[in-house]
């Protein structure tokens, strides 16, 4: 935490603790929710540092404050209706569980507004905005395609929700695109952080064979595990390279600097809108950390490729066709998923194992 | 020769009972003091943030009565079940099922509920939460197995079966396959008590579980045969009193306040069912329980103290942008500066080295 932070919010809640919220609005004042930790080194990471570039870009045109650790229930609601009060005017909440909570408080207060992260209700003051992970998953999985020797991939999942679906199928398939013998196993730890947890994922994975390991989770202890074992591992949501210096092939590396600059100056200029953001590789939410030199240039080569392709609309994670685990087809050959059939997404394609959890 | 020592007094004392709390936050109040000023910040600033900014308005008291309430309600039943030696850990979980079966029923009943139907998730809570605490009951006197792990372990059953509620049977159809349940419609809802706030009928539930925890320990034949099986368990059973209906007694009766604990959050501030019903209620009201020496008046006032200690740290980093971490150091301080201090309810401090007369009748 920057001092300047702490000089300037001290400031502020010395005049917000008198009187209520009649603060005299010079600084804008913008609020962040945290679901985790700031020292995840994953995804509520990634959210702070786009708060520290907003600090950064706009300096003294602004205050920015932050609550982490918040839990999804009762207290999410609490912790944005006290920003919302004590004069916070741009309020980003970072985790899907905030949803309910975010819109009744901009219900109560119409003269803020409010961005909830990977949501789909809106409101005149509520705006949504999420990252087209899947893209980066597509990646992924042409890498791991490329670098498994057992053909067994661990897959560790959060929660069984669209967004994380929506990923395993997205890497599976490009898996499967440069190696069809390859299969996925996906473990739930029904969590977004919990090291101990996703350490013994990664355990089970790698004794079931697996010698590649993904998650969906945001901490690095499954990097960490690999790197012990001489395995491969994905980062998520940050760089997490310094866990497994050895083991770590590439991340992705979720961006929320530059739309949460836009959207800062947005709601100070007057042009900010209640709409919907989903933004991928080209609208630089999504980056990949620096690949592994281990990989071999042919496959660096290939997933630059598929990069750009993805950036330039000439590929799409899920080009038909694309089958379900029965064979169906679901999405017929020469189309791609369209936007609602992602964002839905509860079935897995061919090549992963086990069910969806229901 | 030390020249602090500990001499054990005849008897426990009664004040040193009702004191040894106070002390306890008073010396978390000066640990708290010399953690913020060698940290670099205005300790008077950050207490004042911490502890007393919350406070200083309508809707902040509110937040304290909302985050009070399922601590409260929790720790009452945990407390009745302790005098009796009977160690309920799984208030969590017993709080969990209260959540699924009293929130399943708004959800059975949605689009066609009634003024009836709140009631009646109210009698299913309590049910629920009685039922996953009737297990335990049922292991211990069938089979001696110990209610501590048994309890325990059922909280972890407890929360995937949450799970799997949430992402199977309860999710809302329209909700894009997020694990969440529909808003509740009104008639599901618990009326909000005062308004401008949160605080709901929960909160009138949890009084009236400190009144009534009071009355039935204090109070009652059964109250009596508590106590007596938890200080001497032979002398309970040269009296004829009936261990195994205490055992049963004590752990329905904490499941079900833990159930309407449950599904006061999700009828009450959270208003749906999600994967997350509690931060861990269920296990902090073990520690306000104890706080608040098992006495139904004491849980009250350490349930609104463990209620500020997580408020306050919210407010202290949205404040001044202290961690939020602090909040846990100040439970543990308190938990720690509770313990360390109860010596002083079997013990005196004396200063000086020991007498002479006091050695001989030693030796």
């Amino acid at each position: 935490m920057g001092k300047t932070l702490m000089g300037l919010a001290a400031g502020a809640a010395v005049l917000a603790l008198g009187a209520g919220a009649a603060v005299a609005q010079e600084k804008m004042k913008v609020g962040f929710v945290y679901v985790g930790p700031i020292s995840d080194h994953g995804y509520s990471y990634q959210h702070d540092q786009g708060r520290l570039a907003v600090e950064k870009e706009l300096g003294d045109k602004v205050t920015t404050t932050f609550v982490e650790n918040v839990p999804e229930g009762a207290d999410a609601e609490r912790v944005i209706e006290q920003l919302a009060s004590s004069g916070h005017k741009l309020i980003f909440t970072t985790s899907f569980g905030f949803m309910n909570p975010t819109l009744k408080v901009a219900q109560r207060h119409p003269d803020v507004k409010f961005e909830h992260a990977t949501g789909y209700k809106r409101a005149a003051n509520v705006a949504t905005y999420s990252a087209r992970f899947y893209e980066g998953r597509t990646i992924l999985g042409l890498i791991a395609g490329k670098m498994t020797k057992s053909n067994v991939i661990g897959y560790i999942g959060s929660f069984p929700i669209p967004e994380v679906v929506s990923g395993i199928n997205a890497f599976t398939l490009a898996l499967r695109e440069v190696n069809p013998k390859a299969e996925v196993r996906v473990v739930w730890v029904n969590s977004w952080y919990d090291p101990g947890k996703e350490a013994e994922a990664a355990k089970a994975l790698i004794d079931q064979g697996a010698d590649v390991i993904s998650l969906h989770t945001d901490s690095p202890a499954a990097i960490q595990v690999a790197q012990e074992r001489g395995l491969w591992a994905f980062g998520q949501s940050s760089d997490m390279t310094r866990f497994g210096p050895k083991a770590h092939l590439t991340a992705i590396v979720d961006d929320w600097n530059t739309y949460y600059v836009d959207r800062v100056k947005a709601a100070m200029d007057g042009t900010w809108k209640a709409v919907d953001t989903w933004g991928g590789f080209k609208d630089k939410m999504l980056f990949l950390a620096p690949y592994n030199p281990a990989i071999p240039q042919d496959v660096v080569a290939l997933a630059e490729k598929a990069r750009t392709d993805i950036m330039e609309g000439k590929r799409h994670s899920f080009q038909g066709p694309v089958k379900d685990q029965s064979g169906k087809v679901v999405i017929p050959e020469g189309k791609s998923a369209t936007d609602e059939q992602i964002l839905k997404m509860d079935w897995y394609v061919e090549g992963v194992q086990g069910k969806v959890p229901k | 020769m030390s020249l602090l020592r500990l001499e054990p007094r005849g008897q426990a004392s009664r004040v040193m009972v009702y004191l040894t709390p106070v002390i306890a936050v008073a010396l978390t109040l000066v640990s708290g003091f010399l953690l913020f000023w060698a940290m670099g910040f205005d300790p008077v600033k950050a207490l004042h943030a911490f502890f007393i900014a919350p406070l200083m308005s309508v809707r902040g008291l509110g937040e304290l009565a909302v985050k009070a309430t399922p601590l409260v309600l929790c720790a009452v039943g945990l407390a009745i079940g302790f005098r009796a030696n009977v160690w309920n850990i799984g208030a969590e979980g017993q709080l969990t099922l209260g959540a699924i079966t009293g929130g399943g029923l708004a959800l059975a009943f949605y689009g066609d509920g009634g003024w009836w139907l709140l009631p009646l998730m109210i009698v299913a809570g309590m049910a629920g939460g009685a039922l996953w605490a009737a297990i335990p009951a049922f292991l211990r006197t069938r089979f001696n197995a110990s209610e501590i792990l048994t309890s325990l372990m059922l909280t972890y059953v407890a929360l995937l079966l949450l799970n799997y509620m949430t992402h199977g049977p309860y999710r809302d159809p329209e909700g894009f396959a997020f694990p969440e349940s529909r808003l509740f419609e009104a008639d599901a809802v618990m009326p909000i008590l005062i308004q401008g706030t949160r605080v709901h009928l929960g909160s009138l539930f949890a009084l009236l579980a400190v009144a009534g925890g009071w009355v039935l320990i204090a109070r009652t034949f059964i109250g009596f045969q508590i106590k007596v099986i938890g200080l001497t368990p032979a002398a309970a059973g040269y009296a004829g009193f009936n261990e195994k209906k205490i055992i049963w007694l004590t752990l329905l009766l904490s499941g079900a306040l833990a159930g309407l604990a449950g599904l006061g959050e999700v009828a009450g501030p959270i208003g749906q069912i999600t994967p997350t019903v509690s931060p861990g209620y269920g296990f902090t009201a073990i520690i306000v329980a104890f706080l608040g020496r098992l006495h139904p008046v004491g849980i009250l006032l350490a349930g609104f103290l463990m209620a500020l200690s997580f408020i306050g740290g919210e407010a202290a980093q949205i404040g001044l942008g202290l961690p939020k971490a602090i909040t846990g150091v100040f439970q543990g301080m308190l938990l720690f500066f509770l313990l360390a201090t109860d010596v002083l309810i079997r013990y005196r401090v004396r200063f000086g080295a020991q007498k002479k007369a006091a050695g001989k009748v030693m030796a």
